[in-house]
C-alpha cells in the first residue's frame, strides 16, 4: 500500500499541516512531517475534510443502468470529494429484501470508489401497503440501518408508526419522504405564483408540512428515530423547530438545489428544474439556508438523480423529476455557506455519517483515524460542462454556471480515488 | 414582429393592436366572393394537434388556407410520451418538411415553449394544457373592440373554472396591456393562488356573481367541465350553476350596453342558459367568425407577410 504525505494542507480550515496516510489511516499529522517512502502531494492552499457521506443519492442500479450505474455513481461522488453514499432503494426490483440490498453493496465494493451503503424500503414494492423485511435488511451483508420509501411518502399513519418502531430493535431510522399525496394529484411544481402563471399543477408546501407535523408526533409518541428527507419549505423548518425543542429524535437534510434554485426556474418549461419535492420560492430558499447555519437542518443530502436524456427531453408533465447532484453539492454549499469549513464538515460528513452508522466516516483526519477524506481548492473557480460529468445522465440544472471551488483529491481509507481533480479509475 | 406566439404576455399594447387592426382588414376579405389572397403563397402552415379541437383547427386551417398557404394537418392525439414519437422528434420532422409555422395544441402546458426550441420556424400556441391560448384572446379582444368600439378602460368579468382555463390566462394578460380591467369570478375552490401577482396586478377577484355584474361592459362564461365535482371543486352542477351560472335573472342585471361571451363549446344549462346563449347580447358565434381573421392576422404578421 502506497503511503501519502499531504504536505501544506489545511485540516477543516486549521493552520496548514502535513499529513501522512499509512496503511489506511492517518499514520501522523503535524508541520515537517519526513517520510521517504511517500508519495508526496503538495496541498498548499488546499483545505481536508472528512471524506463527504451522502445520505441520499439514486444510484439506478439495478433496473436503469442507462442512467446510472453503481460504479458510474461511486466515481461521481468520489470526484464530488464523497468517501460514502447511502443508495435509495426505488430501484427495480425495489430494494426491499435482503437480496437486492446485498447486492447493491456487492456492487458497491467491487466499483471501490467510495462505501455504498444500501438503504432498504419500508414498505414491499414500495407501495405503502406492508412492511418489506427490515430485520433481514438489517441482518444481512448490507447492514442496513436507513429504511425509506423515497419516491413515495409512507402516507398511511398506521403503517408509518409500525415502522418507526419496528426498527428501534436494530436501531433503525425511518426516512419519510414527506408529501401527502392526496394534496399533490398530478402535481407538477410548487404550487404559488409561479404555477398558476405556467398553468402547471401545484404541490403545495403544506403537503410535505403536514406529513412531517404528523410524523415527528409519531416519532415522538414512540421514541424512535425519524429522518426527514429533502425538506423544502420555510413551514417545514418551523415544525422542525418545534420538535427539536421538544426533544423529539428528528433530523432533517436538505438538498443543494433547494439551496439554490427557485421555482422561476420552471418558467422555461425545460424539465432538467423538474424535481421532487418541487423548487420552492425564495423566501424558502432563505429559511432553507438560516436552518441549514443554525442546526435546525441537520445537513446536506443530495437526492443525486439520474435520468436518461428522453426522460428529460420533453414535455414538463411527461418528465421524470430529479436532478444531478453528487458532482456539484460541495461547490453549492461552500457557495451558500462560505468558507466555514467546521460548518461544512459538520454538515456533509459528520452529521450524515453519525445518522447512517457509518463508524469509518466522518471523522476529521487525525492520527489513528480512518484515511477517509477529500482535498478542496477554495480558490478554484470552475464551469460546470454536462458533457464532463462522470454520471451516466447529464440532467444537470447547474449547466454552464460558474461555481466556487473544486475536489483536487479523494482518499478512501488511504487509498486515492481522485488525484489531480480526476477519478483514479 | 415577434417570432412565436406562445403567450399573452409576448404581446405588447403595439404589437397587439396590429394585430387588431390586421385582422379588421382581413375580415373584409370574408365578404368577397373570393375569400382568398395570395400572402402566404408558397409558405407551408403545419396544424400539429395532440388534442381533439376541431373548432379551432378548422379556425386556424381556414385561415391559413385564405392566405393562399399550404396547410398540413398533423393529427398526434395522444401523449407524445405514450404513443411512441417524442415532441422533439416530431419537432425535427417538421423542420425536415419545411414548416414555416407550426400552429400547436397540446394537453401539456408548455409544450409549445418546448417546440419553439426545436423548430426555425414560428410557433403559435393553439392551447397548451392548462396554460394558455392567445389566439382565443385575441379573437375575444378583437371581438370587445367591434361591439362596444374601445378596449382600453373596459370591465371585464371572467367567470368560472379560471384555474383549468387556458382561455383565461391568455385574456387576463392580453386586456390588462390592453389596458381593460378584469374581475375573475368563480368558486375560490376554481381560483389559482396568487392569480393577481402571478398574471397582471390589479386583477380583482371576486367570488359573488351578482355583485360584479351590475359593474361591467363584458362577462365572459368559461366552460366547466360537470366532471370537476368528482374532485370536490364545487358539490354538484346544479349549485355550481345556481352560484355562478348565467341565466335570463342574472343577465338583465348587467347594464344595457354589456356583452355575453363564451369561448366554446358551451355547456348550455351549465355555465350559461339557452335564453342567455341565443340572446342579442351574445358575441358567441361571431366570436367564431373573427377567429378566422384573428388568425389570419397572426399567421400574416408572424411569417411577415407583411415584408414582402
Amino acid at each position: 500500500m502506497t503511503a501519502y504525505l499531504i504536505r501544506n494542507v489545511s485540516v477543516v480550515g486549521g493552520a496548514p499541516t502535513d499529513l501522512l496516510i499509512r496503511d489506511g489511516v492517518v499514520a501522523e499529522t503535524g508541520a515537517g512531517l519526513a517520510a521517504p517512502d511517500a508519495t508526496v502531494l503538495d496541498a498548499t492552499g488546499l483545505v481536508a475534510l472528512p471524506g463527504l457521506v451522502d445520505l441520499h443519492t439514486h444510484l439506478r442500479e439495478p433496473g436503469r443502468e442507462d442512467a446510472e450505474t453503481v460504479e458510474s455513481g461511486s466515481r461521481a461522488a468520489a470526484l464530488g470529494g464523497y468517501t460514502a453514499v447511502c443508495a435509495m432503494a426505488n430501484t427495480s426490483p425495489v430494494a426491499d429484501t435482503a437480496g437486492v440490498v446485498e447486492q447493491v453493496w456487492r456492487l458497491g465494493r467491487e466499483a471501490g470508489l467510495v462505501d455504498v451503503q444500501p438503504i432498504g424500503a419500508v414498505t414491499v414494492g414500495l407501495a405503502g401497503e406492508r412492511l418489506a423485511e427490515l430485520g433481514a435488511m438489517a441482518d444481512s451483508a448490507a447492514r442496513v440501518r436507513i429504511f425509506s420509501d423515497d419516491g413515495h411518502c409512507v402516507a398511511d399513519p398506521k403503517l408509518m408508526r409500525r415502522a418507526l418502531e419496528y426498527v428501534k430493535a436494530f436501531d433503525g431510522v425511518i426516512a419519510q419522504h414527506a408529501e401527502e399525496p392526496r394534496l399533490t394529484e398530478g402535481a407538477q411544481m410548487h404550487e404559488g405564483e409561479v404555477s398558476t402563471r405556467l398553468g402547471l399543477t401545484g404541490w403545495p408546501a403544506v403537503a410535505e408540512e403536514a406529513i412531517i407535523a404528523r410524523d415527528v408526533l409519531l416519532a415522538e409518541h414512540v421514541g424512535s428515530r425519524l429522518h426527514i428527507c429533502h425538506v423544502s419549505t420555510a413551514g417545514s423548518v418551523e415544525v422542525l423547530r418545534h420538535a427539536k425543542a421538544r426533544g423529539v429524535k428528528v433530523t432533517a437534510e436538505v438538498t443543494p438545489h433547494h439551496l439554490l434554485l427557485t421555482d422561476e426556474k420552471a418558467a422555461s418549461y425545460d424539465p432538467v428544474y423538474k424535481v421532487n419535492p418541487p423548487l420552492r420560492t425564495a423566501a424558502d430558499v432563505a429559511a432553507l439556508r438560516a436552518a441549514l447555519a443554525e442546526g435546525v437542518i441537520d445537513i446536506v443530502a443530495t437526492d443525486h438523480a439520474p435520468h436518461a436524456v428522453e426522460d428529460k427531453e420533453c414535455e414538463w408533465a411527461y418528465a421524470r423529476p430529479g436532478m444531478l447532484g453528487l458532482e456539484t453539492a460541495l461547490s453549492i454549499a461552500l457557495d451558500v455557506l462560505g468558507p466555514q469549513w467546521d460548518l461544512i464538515a459538520e454538515r456533509m460528513s459528520r452529521a450524515p455519517a453519525r445518522i447512517a452508522g457509518l463508524d469509518g466516516h466522518g471523522l476529521d483526519p487525525a492520527p489513528g483515524v480512518p484515511a477517509n477524506l477529500t482535498l478542496v481548492d477554495p480558490a478554484a473557480r470552475r464551469v460546470v460542462e454536462p458533457a464532463e460529468l462522470a454520471s451516466r445522465s447529464r440532467n444537470t440544472p447547474y449547466a454552464r454556471m460558474t461555481l466556487p471551488g473544486r475536489i483536487v483529491a479523494t482518499f478512501l481509507r488511504g487509498e486515492p480515488t481522485v488525484l489531480d481533480g480526476k477519478a483514479v479509475k | 414582429m415577434i417570432r412565436h406566439l406562445l403567450s399573452g404576455a409576448d404581446l405588447d399594447a403595439a404589437t397587439a393592436t396590429e394585430i387588431l387592426d390586421t385582422a379588421a382588414e382581413m375580415a373584409t376579405v370574408a365578404g368577397r366572393e373570393v375569400k382568398k389572397l395570395p400572402a402566404l403563397r408558397g409558405r407551408t402552415v403545419v396544424n400539429l394537434f395532440y388534442e381533439d379541437s376541431t373548432r379551432t383547427r378548422i379556425s386556424f386551417e381556414a385561415a391559413a388556407k385564405r392566405l393562399s398557404a399550404d396547410v398540413i394537418n398533423f393529427s398526434a392525439k395522444g401523449s407524445s410520451v405514450a404513443k411512441g414519437e417524442s415532441l422533439k422528434d416530431t419537432a425535427l420532422t417538421l423542420q425536415a418538411m419545411g414548416a414555416d409555422a407550426v400552429v400547436v395544441r397540446h394537453p401539456a402546458s408548455g409544450a409549445p415553449h418546448r417546440l419553439a426550441n426545436w423548430v426555425d420556424g414560428s410557433v403559435v400556441n393553439a392551447g397548451d394544457g392548462t396554460h394558455e391560448h392567445p389566439t382565443q384572446a385575441l379573437l375575444d379582444a378583437y371581438t370587445m373592440r367591434s361591439r362596444l368600439g374601445r378596449l382600453d378602460g373596459l370591465h371585464v368579468a371572467i367567470v368560472g373554472d379560471v384555474l383549468h382555463s387556458r382561455v383565461a390566462r391568455s385574456n387576463v394578460l392580453l386586456l390588462s396591456t390592453l389596458g381593460a380591467k378584469v374581475t375573475l369570478v368563480g368558486p375560490p375552490t376554481l381560483i389559482p393562488v396568487d392569480i393577481s401577482p402571478a398574471l397582471a396586478p390589479g386583477t380583482d377577484v371576486s367570488y359573488d356573481l351578482d355583485a360584479v355584474l351590475p359593474g361591467v361592459d363584458v362577462v365572459m362564461m368559461l366552460r366547466v367541465q360537470r366532471e370537476r365535482m368528482n374532485d370536490s371543486y364545487f358539490p354538484s352542477a346544479r349549485e355550481y350553476a345556481r352560484r355562478y351560472g348565467l341565466d335570463g335573472p342574472r343577465m338583465r342585471r348587467l347594464p344595457g350596453h354589456a356583452i355575453v361571451m363564451h369561448p366554446g363549446p358551451m355547456n348550455r344549462g351549465m355555465e350559461i342558459t339557452p335564453e342567455v346563449a341565443d340572446s342579442p347580447r351574445s358575441t358567441i358565434v361571431e366570436q367564431v367568425a373573427n377567429g378566422v381573421s384573428v388568425r389570419m392576422a397572426v399567421l400574416y404578421l408572424l411569417l411577415g407577410g407583411n415584408n414582402r
